[in-house]
């Protein structure tokens, strides 16, 4: 998954979170890069006409932005369901992260052919704790636990 | 969440390389599984060949990767894990143009993985505990493996129009 792609992934999270426009500073934040190199990368989105960014309120995706984070997001699952699912990664979620820049969704597409992943997919994905609903049921994944344990 | 710049480790890249033995599981347990699911009209030498020279070209792969991984100290995949998850989820297509594009796909996809990995680990200035020019070259020919198996597929297929 490119760079872009990434951007595009995180800015929808943020606004599924915010249920409002993502700021800058937040975006910035979910992908551990300085505020300049979010703002750079916002700029290029907007003239893709992927985003739509005003000063004070922060960036909003348009329809073909929010089409392809989805689909960046349906990527980010398959990588993680995949990890569970056929290598039996333990700590999927930050291997995940690693690994996702180097997988394209081609590539994913093909490894989605033998997991077991719902349909609903992307719309299942728990945007707090960065990883697939579904796969926080199956693992009985405690996220207070994790919450407090952040803190 | 973060971007990530990988290869970064040797784990990190362990684990793309189990991802590349996956990937030829696949397309050897799908190249099988055509090859015996295709309709008696539909059969003919040169798609046999095909499928039968994809699949030992897959095994090839998996093994050098396999090698790779083991110095690593990464686990290897196991085939028998692979084949049952195609079996068990894979509707194989039946007729020549449906399996000579999934062939395609096959090898597509594998070129774009190879590819991809390829620039990553170009990209990074990690020290690996393997030879990064025998990794490299390994890689660059399997890539190389897979772009003329795209040729392949597609030459049989403009024959077939």
């Amino acid at each position: 998954m490119n760079t872009q792609n990434q951007y595009l992934k995180a800015i929808y999270l943020v606004q599924q979170q915010a249920d409002g426009p993502a700021s800058t500073g937040k975006v910035a934040e979910a992908l551990d890069v300085s505020p300049a190199s979010a703002n750079e990368m916002i700029g290029k989105l907007e003239e893709a006409g992927l985003a739509d960014h005003e000063k004070y309120t922060g960036v909003d995706l348009t329809d073909e932005g929010i089409h392809r984070a989805r689909e960046a997001l349906r990527t980010y699952c398959i990588i993680e369901r995949f990890l569970v699912e056929v290598l039996e990664v333990e700590e999927f979620r930050a291997e995940a992260r690693q690994l996702e820049s180097v997988i394209d969704e081609t590539v994913a597409d093909r490894l989605d052919t033998i997991i077991d992943r719902d349909p609903a997919c992307p719309d299942c994905f728990d945007a707090e704790a960065d990883v697939c609903g579904h796969l926080v049921d199956d693992l009985d994944i405690d996220l207070e636990l994790e919450s407090e344990a952040a803190d | 969440m973060s971007l990530s710049y990988p290869v970064a480790s040797d784990h990190q890249l362990a684990r793309l390389l189990q991802i590349g033995m996956v990937l030829e599981e696949v397309v050897e347990a799908r190249a099988y599984k055509h090859a015996e699911s295709l309709a008696p009209a539909d059969r003919d030498v040169e798609l046999e060949a095909l499928l039968e020279d994809a699949a030992e070209e897959s095994a090839d792969h998996r093994a050098e990767l396999e090698a790779l991984v083991d110095e690593l100290e990464g686990d290897p995949v196991a085939y028998e894990e692979i084949e049952e998850l195609v079996a068990a989820r894979y509707e194989a297509d039946t007729d020549t143009d449906g399996v000579l594009y999934d062939q395609l796909a096959n090898e597509e996809t594998a070129y774009k993985f190879y590819d991809d990995l390829i620039e990553a680990i170009e990209g990074s200035d990690v020290r690996f505990s393997i030879d990064r020019d025998r990794l490299l070259t390994t890689l660059r020919d399997v890539r190389e493996d897979e772009a003329e198996g795209v040729e392949d597929v597609t030459r049989l297929m403009e024959a077939r129009e």
